[in-house]
């Protein structure tokens, strides 16, 4: 392989002693901080932050209404409008999860059930959101379209296990989805 | 090879070099190879390493050629007409004319310069349509469907399938989750109707209950009215069924196929020891398959021996060493535990002690346990029968797993010929300590609770708690078939070998460690081998038959090191449908 030969770049001798850089930079800091005096900064309304720069004030101002339609928050299992747990439990989510952050353990569902012909549904669903790197693979490998990524983005907890979501919370983060292809129709 | 010879060789065809062995050219994908005449095309093709997809053929089954998945296009040379001779090419072979529809290749035989051609236009259109027409009322229910991730309709689907459904009619509604039997769950929509679950039962299994009802697409696989699926052998029908329609019942939705881990090891529930595999996830057994071995179990299993697991997770296992103060076990350390144990023995004479092994230890266990009885100088040592009656199918009469093994190293006829003169021992009091490895002396042994009350120092070693364990002076906690590497020796005098395929619970170890450990403290000249391997090594170079033999040597399908005489009775009746032409095998 050639060897490529790279050479320092040659500094002038106002270069070399930096103080010029360094008076630039404190001349564009003080520009911005005249500036936020007088007059919002750029993006301030669409923040409704306070005006003194675009620094949002968190927790009083939050990001709730702000977060754009594809946000990836917490993940959560959702219902349908018949009130059906869409998850079956296949477990996909658990075999393609990155950080290993879902763990399942599913059930079978009794025969005396309204869904029965369901079969499977999850008797366990945990996800560790110490682990969940919020990437959303979940949601794409969902053949039930069970999953989702909600805006929810404040996951706060004192123990460890406080931060491990389990079933029963997940769906009261995910509520009922409308418009989803239901295929456990009368025809299955 | 003198030149004449080498001179007629050269001469000679292709076909006739090959007829003097038994064998016919066969051309597939443009390769020639040599098979055995009389050999299925598909059988053909594996030995080309050329896969055919197929759902009905199995090898140890006849072949209906119901699926039509393995179409392929064959050719033969044409037929000459009267008075006219065979052309040879340069090669020697006849020229192919490839016929121009398809045939199935796992009822059909191969013959002298035929042609096969796995891939192609016709071949892969053949396959697409078939697999077109086999999902049309399948319910795609995949999700939820035990078999998805070993499924050969989901492989072949996405191998040869279209990607995409044409069928817009409604989809044929059938039975679902149907109680057939006690280990069987049937689902007729995902059924292809490849009838393997009705060959088993009637051909091995010899108790024909299953059948096709209905006609066209409303066929479905049903029981005989009033009669179950029950049979021993039932789950092999859902090992072979192609997808999801039979399903074990013990292994229904306990844990996707994806996420197991395998590890070849063996059934240690009688003396057939048949190939096993365990699939494990974390540190937890969820099911125990065949493992094909055509010397042993061919591809099958009786149902009582695969389910004969759950004991490993049991709330009676033992997993911390115990010490028996005031009539009350404490836990305790290895260390404690082992020098507790030998104080016992060390402090009597050799005529007051005796050890009573299992057959269903390994050889390495059973070899550590002579050579323990040695050290204590006495020849006291024995295991306990354990007969019952044999299926005339894979289960042996002698439900020990490693008899001929223990009579092997014992280097007597019948390792359990001591065991009455022990009870005896005990009973008079002339046996004052007593060790007992992996034995409840409650059960077969025969003991009666004053014997064990009676004795002044009881050691047993146990997987699970029990009245033999609760009398003992020290309990020493084992590790379960699935916990440990271990060697074994069947009923035909097979040696096999069993991996670890999940680690014992808490403090309990591996049992060859804790002989090895009560051995060292017995006597102190024993070095204990660094691993069990070199357990193996020391039984090898002391007993003749297992002369050379290793963990490596053995092999997945084991070596026969000695004769005992004995068949397996499956394998008998395998070979008879074989010979009869029935099947390949």
């Amino acid at each position: 392989m050639a060897t490529i030969k790279v050479n320092r770049p040659k500094l002038s001798a106002g270069e070399k002693i930096y103080f010029g850089s360094i008076f630039k930079g404190m001349a564009i800091t003080l520009r911005h901080a005249f500036k936020t005096l007088f007059g919002k900064s750029v993006g301030a309304d669409e923040l409704a932050s306070s005006g003194m720069g675009i620094t949002m004030q968190y927790p009083e101002q939050k990001w709730d209404e702000h977060l754009p339609e594809y946000y990836r928050g917490v993940p959560a299992l959702v219902t349908d409008e018949q009130q059906r747990e869409r998850c079956v439990s296949c477990q996909l989510c658990e075999f393609i999860c990155p950080p290993k952050a879902i763990k399942i353990i599913p059930s079978e569902i009794p025969s005396d059930d309204e869904w029965a012909k369901v079969e499977k549904r999850p008797k366990k669903f945990e996800i560790d959101m110490i682990r969940c790197i919020y990437c959303g693979m979940c949601e794409e490998v969902c053949p039930e379209q069970a999953i989702y990524l909600r805006p929810d983005y404040i996951v706060t907890g004192t123990k460890r296990s406080d931060m491990v979501h389990d079933k029963e919370r997940l769906y009261e983060i995910g509520g009922t989805r409308v418009g989803l292809v239901n295929k456990w129709n009368d025809l299955k | 090879m003198s030149e004449d010879a080498t001179a007629t060789a050269e001469l000679k065809l292709p076909k006739d070099l090959a007829a003097e062995k038994g064998l016919v050219n066969v051309q597939i994908d443009g390769h020639w190879i040599q098979v055995p005449r009389g050999t299925r095309m598909i059988e053909a093709a594996k030995i080309a390493e050329k896969e055919i997809p197929h759902y009905c053929y199995h090898p140890k089954l006849s072949s209906p050629g119901n699926c039509r998945m393995c179409l392929v296009q064959m050719g033969m040379p044409p037929r000459p007409v009267p008075g006219e001779a065979p052309t040879f090419g340069d090669d020697g072979y006849q020229q192919i004319g490839w016929m121009p529809r398809p045939v199935i290749a796992c009822a059909n035989t191969v013959a002298e310069n035929m042609g096969i051609r796995t891939t192609g236009e016709l071949v892969e259109s053949c396959r697409e349509g078939v697999m077109e027409f086999l999902l049309i009322n399948h319910p795609l229910d995949c999700p939820i469907c035990d078999q998805a991730g070993e499924c050969k309709l989901q492989e072949f689907s996405v191998q040869h399938g279209r990607g995409q459904s044409r069928f817009q009619e409604t989809k044929i509604k059938k039975p679902k989750n149907v109680d057939i039997g006690k280990n069987i769950r049937l689902d007729d929509e995902r059924c292809i109707m490849c009838s393997r679950c009705i060959r088993f039962m009637e051909e091995v299994a010899e108790e024909p209950v299953l059948g096709f009802s209905q006609r066209g697409t409303h066929t479905s696989v049903t029981v005989h009215p009033g009669r179950r699926l029950d049979n021993n052998y039932a789950l092999n029908t859902a090992d072979i069924c192609p997808v999801g329609a039979l399903t074990s019942n013990d292994f229904r939705f306990q844990m996707r196929v994806w996420f197991l881990k395998e590890t070849k090891s063996i059934d240690l529930n009688c003396g057939t020891g048949c190939n096993t595999t365990i699939w494990t996830r974390a540190n937890e057994v969820f099911r125990v398959t065949p493992r094909q071995n055509n010397d042993v179990n061919s591809d099958w299993m009786p149902d009582s021996h695969r389910l004969a697991f759950h004991h490993l997770e049991s709330d009676a296992r033992l997993t911390a060493p115990l010490i028996q103060k005031d009539g009350a076990h404490s836990s305790s350390t290895w260390t404690e535990a082992i020098s507790k144990a030998a104080e016992g023995l060390n402090m009597r004479q050799p005529k007051e002690v005796a050890i009573i092994a299992s057959a269903r230890m390994s050889n390495e266990e059973l070899y550590l346990a002579k050579k323990l009885a040695d050290a204590l100088g006495t020849d006291l040592i024995s295991t306990v029968a354990r007969k019952g009656d044999s299926d005339s199918k894979l289960i042996s009469a002698d439900r020990n797993p490693n008899s001929t093994g223990a009579a092997l190293i014992f280097g007597n006829e019948d390792p359990s010929e001591k065991l009455d003169a022990i009870r005896e021992g005990v009973s008079s009091g002339r046996i004052k300590a007593l060790i007992v490895l992996q034995e409840d002396l409650l059960e077969e042994a025969g003991f009666d609770q004053s014997n064990l009350l009676g004795l002044e120092h009881l050691v047993s070693s146990h997987i699970l708690a029990n009245p033999t364990a609760a009398a003992s002076k020290v309990v020493l906690p084992g590790a379960g078939f699935a916990e440990k590497r271990a060697t074994y020796v069947n009923v035909t005098g097979r040696l096999q070998r069993a991996f670890q395929a999940t680690l014992a619970p808490g403090d309990a170890r591996e049992d060859w460690e804790t002989l090895a450990s009560l051995l060292s403290a017995v006597e102190k000249t024993f070095e204990t081998p660094a691993s069990v391997d070199g357990v193996i090594k020391a039984l090898a170079s002391e007993i003749p038959a297992f002369e050379g033999q290793s963990f490596g040597s053995i092999g997945d399908l084991g070596v026969q090191i000695t004769e005992t005489g004995v068949t397996i009775p499956l394998l008998e009746q395998e070979k008879a449908r074989v010979e009869s032409g029935l099947i390949n095998g």
